[in-house]
């Protein structure tokens, strides 16, 4: 079996991995890091949404090889300590979420449109959640958070 | 009001744990030694299982065994059961053939169970699947109802015509006289088209069995773990209650999905024993497709008799309710006492007659799904009061009007079995109108057809019957159990409190609802506060979370424990005071001597009940830990107004909803923030079965809308930001005054917005339109009818 070697929430990990394992089962399985969900099989959902050196990526699209070297940073490595991200904070304050299952995709998506564009626009978080799937919210409140978080991430 | 307190917003206490990745979903889940199962799905919709052959997969690397139906049959597993019995017209009772967790001698829909594989590694296991020899006599299928009900392809053997049951309610004969009687009838015939749930979390469950004591526990995604306790125990395992543990700590979503007692959880159970060693399932999203139950379906027929002023004289319905290859565990509720019950609506139609057949097809089993039954009666009287609008002549607005019940006419009897306990619905109406601003929609079609679009408005009503429900009322129309709730409130020795709770969380906010509910009861603040769910071996009971009834239900539960736990601490107040119970005051969180200066704080009761040196003792046990059950004594009814407005392109067909305006009247509202959540929710969900959301089956009875690449659900592009608010009339059928909220939005949506996009394509002579409106079909509609 290969061994892959990376980065994770910035701490360097290295494994023995079966060549098909993918990324999303690497961390939750070899490194039970199990805040990054699976809820397809077709790459639609987005719940599997982690950063791979910096930008969103769907975990279940990726194999863990194809991660050598990366840096990969997920939902449990968002907080400082018991100080929440703001993007997380966001969510919170404005009931971005319900049961909780597409959060970590979303807060990870959100996070990478504010890298991105700093100053989205309503139409802009719209377009930019169509690769996450919410089933709860009705996304209202998740649209209203990633506004929210975006301003607060440039405070 | 203190910031805690019923009706205040406050933030989720559950949020952290979910925000950071530290919720507790079944797949997150893993024991020692836990082995890997994947389940082998027919193929075929209908096929006889001529022979399944497992000696070369069993010989595969990794796999300790694989199981078979008959291995199950060998040990005399049972059938999975049906919690509802429905009686036919003519007495009968329905049809319920066995449905056994795995197939034995004949699969009965694409993804029927054949055989589980258990191995040390997933992979291992899913490598194995491929190399089960499996000799499938295929069969005719029945997969449309009307093909179905000849009879030609009989799902199962001893079911003449597929037809499980053919019931009805209502006057027959009034409802014919007010139809001899009629200056005009209006007729529809619709289809309710069938919905996949799709929560966003696949089902999963670990099962363990512990040899040393014969104990078995299963980690099983569910809405409702004492059901399952009782279900998987009692009728398919027969394993005591006592020896059965069901744990559902954090569910990614249900959507009524999760209610129901599935295959899998007792294949794992039965297997883990077989292994002595637990076992993870954890479903596929293409599994979830064709295993997890589906909702609606129905084929309608109605009428409506009205007089020469528009008045509703009478409703005949009759409908086809598709309940898929098996009877799920509340399918045979969903098309009859969910769904016929509820059609008077708002209004005032003083006969109605509703019949409904009810038919075993080869595929998925249908159940409940958000708004079960009440979003097909709703859809079917909401487009038909449009009709008659627009056949009479009559406003849209008027016509409501005309025919609503009054506030002053509460309690108000249907002629379809229930009692309206209170409601204002020309309140509610009447703000919609105003909220959406009805009146100015003239000009705004203006502007849209300056654009070269079409624009349209449309209304709907709707009432449900939630809090689900009477145990004497469910039992006598056929419920297999009670619907009570439970609560238990320990207090701990220094004031911190405890709550278990029978209702289940799994998107809804219990944890925090709950704790202002036991916080404003009794005086504590809300971080002294926990709620426990979803746990048969620390919650004493329960009949978990569906049909909007954990507030209705479980709420007064809670109050009803905090209020015995009020009435001891009054009892060691006094003692301690040196006064008579009478005299002792309790109001937020202080037992005092009114009139006096003397006063005990409530972590004072509590560690004199823990420490009872200067205490009551032969009057009172120590300790402060209450529980209640609360069994109600009618459903309760939201109801209320939604408002669609929509702009349509002709030239592609393409609807955009511009504007969704809700207005429902909910009772007493504990937590706003939360309530917004869930009709926003809701209304996705509504809003999706009418522009978006249908499960297609070919006529070999292949799943086409089998993945999220083809099974097309709202995405946040594609939705609107929703206006949504409340205008309450208190409960009157529970102490906490309170209605339910869950489902509203996906009952009220689909009409506002099929009746949008008519009223837009009318003036190009469209006259009918089927849900879901895709792009391709209001296209196709629009060249029709020119």
């Amino acid at each position: 079996m290969p061994t892959v070697s990376m980065t994770v929430n910035g701490e360097s990990v290295s494994s023995e991995v079966e060549p098909r394992t993918l990324l999303v089962q690497y961390l939750r399985e070899n490194l039970g890091l199990t805040g990054t969900h699976v809820g397809c099989d077709t790459s639609q959902c987005g719940a599997c949404v982690v950063h791979v050196n910096g930008k969103s990526a769907k975990s279940c699209t990726m194999l863990a090889v194809q991660a050598e070297g990366s840096e990969v940073s997920t939902i449990e490595g968002l907080a400082d300590g018991d100080t929440l991200h703001p993007m997380q904070e966001a969510f919170r304050e404005n009931h971005g979420l319900q049961c909780g299952f597409c959060t970590p995709g979303m807060v990870m998506s959100a996070i990478d449109l504010v890298q991105t564009n700093s100053d989205p626009s309503e139409h802009d978080v719209r377009e930019w959640l169509e690769g996450n799937l919410c089933r709860c919210t009705g996304y209202h409140n998740i649209v209203k958070s990633i506004l929210a978080g975006a301003k607060a991430m440039q405070g | 009001m203190t910031e805690t307190n019923i009706g205040a917003p406050i933030k989720r206490v559950e949020d952290k744990r979910f925000l950071t990745g530290r919720g507790r979903y079944t797949d997150d889940l893993n024991q020692p030694n836990q082995l890997y199962a994947c389940i082998l799905r027919s193929p075929h919709a209908h096929a006889n299982l001529k022979k399944v052959d497992v000696s070369q997969a069993k010989a595969a690397p990794g796999v300790i065994d694989i199981f078979t139906g008959s291995d199950m049959a060998a040990d005399e597993v049972g059938s999975l059961p049906c919690g509802w019995q429905i009686h036919s017209k003519d007495g009968s009772p329905m049809h319920e053939p066995g449905h056994p967790p795995m197939a034995v001698t004949k699969v009965r829909h694409v993804g029927d169970q054949v055989a589980i594989v258990i191995a040390e590694t997933k992979s291992q296991a899913r490598d194995a699947l491929d190399i089960i020899e499996v000799d499938y006599e295929v069969l005719p299928a029945a997969i449309n109802m009307d093909e179905a009900l000849s009879g030609k392809a009989l799902v199962h053997d001893d079911v003449p015509n597929n037809m499980c049951f053919d019931w009805e309610i209502g006057d027959k004969e009034a409802t014919e006289n007010s139809f001899s009687d009629a200056h005009k009838v209006v007729s529809i015939e619709l289809v309710n088209n069938r919905l996949i749930p799709n929560a966003m979390e696949p089902r999963a469950a670990v099962a363990q069995y512990d040899p040393s004591n014969g104990n078995y526990t299963l980690h099983t995604t569910t809405q409702n773990p004492h059901v399952i306790r009782l279900l998987m125990g009692a009728f398919v395992l027969q394993i005591p209650e006592h020896k059965l543990r069901i744990i559902s700590h954090d569910v990614g979503g249900g959507f009524g999905s999760k209610i129901f007692h599935y295959a899998e959880e007792a294949i794992l159970t039965w297997a883990s024993a077989k292994v002595s060693q637990p076992i993870k399932w954890t479903a596929e999203r293409s599994e979830s497709f064709v295993t997890d139950a589906h909702g609606r379906d129905h084929e309608t027929k109605a009428e409506l008799a009205l007089d020469k002023d528009g008045k509703f004289l009478g409703l005949r319905v009759s409908t086809k309710a598709n309940i898929g290859a098996y009877l799920s565990t509340f399918g045979s509720s969903v098309p009859t006492y969910l769904y016929g019950t509820l059609l008077a609506g708002v209004y005032k139609t003083p006969a109605i007659y509703c019949e409904v057949k009810t038919v075993f097809t080869n595929t998925v089993p249908v159940d409940a799904y958000r708004g079960a039954g009440r979003p097909e009666c709703t859809y079917l009287l909401e487009r038909l009061v449009n009709k008659a609008a627009k056949e009479t002549g009559i406003d849209p607005v008027e016509i409501r009007r005309i025919n609503m019940i009054q506030p002053d006419q509460f309690p108000y009897q249907t002629p379809v079995a229930l009692q309206y306990d209170v409601g204002d619905y020309p309140r509610a109406f009447e703000t919609a109108l105003k909220a959406s601003d009805y009146e100015g929609f003239s000009s705004r079609r203006k502007s849209s057809e300056d654009n070269g679009k079409k624009r349209g408005i449309g209304i709907s009503t709707y009432i449900e019957a939630c809090g689900i429900a009477p145990s004497a009322v469910a039992g006598a129309l056929g419920a297999r159990a009670g619907l009570y709730e439970s609560a238990q409130v320990r207090v701990h020795p220094t004031g911190s409190v405890t709550l278990y709770t029978g209702t289940h969380n799994h998107g809804q906010g219990h944890e925090t609802t709950f704790a202002q509910i036991v916080s404003d009861t009794l005086g504590v603040s809300i971080d002294q506060v926990e709620v426990s769910h979803g746990d048969t071996g620390e919650v004493q009971f329960g009949m978990g979370t569906y049909g909007s009834r954990s507030l209705a239900v479980g709420g007064p539960a809670v109050l009803k424990a905090c209020n015995k736990i009020i009435e001891k601490s009054k009892k060691i107040a006094a003692h301690i005071l040196e006064a008579s119970v009478d005299d002792i005051d309790f109001k937020d969180g202080v037992y005092s001597i009114s009139g006096t200066d003397r006063e005990l704080a409530f972590g004072e009761v509590s560690l004199a009940a823990y420490v009872p040196h200067n205490y009551p003792i032969e009057e009172l046990e120590p300790g402060l830990d209450e529980n209640a059950f609360y069994d109600p004594l009618n459903f309760s009814f939201p109801a209320g107004c939604h408002i669609c407005e929509v702009e349509i392109d002709p030239e592609t067909g393409e609807v955009e909803i511009t504007d969704f305006t809700a207005v429902d009247d909910i009772g007493r509202v504990i937590n706003p923030m939360i309530v917004e959540g869930q009709v926003q929710g809701g209304l996705a969900q509504g809003i999706g079965q009418a522009l978006m959301e249908g499960c297609v089956y070919d006529n070999e009875g292949q799943l086409l809308t089998g993945s999220y690449m083809d099974y097309t659900m709202p995405r946040a592009d594609n939705l609107p930001n929703l206006n949504v608010s409340t205008e309450s009339v208190l409960g009157a059928s529970n102490p906490l005054e309170v209605k339910g909220v869950g489902e509203v939005g996906s009952i009220g949506a689909p009409p506002a917005v099929i009746n949008a996009i008519l009223d837009a394509l009318s003036s190009l002579g469209v006259e009918d339109i089927s849900m879901p409106a895709s792009p391709s079909k209001v296209w196709q509609a629009i060249h029709n009818a020119q």
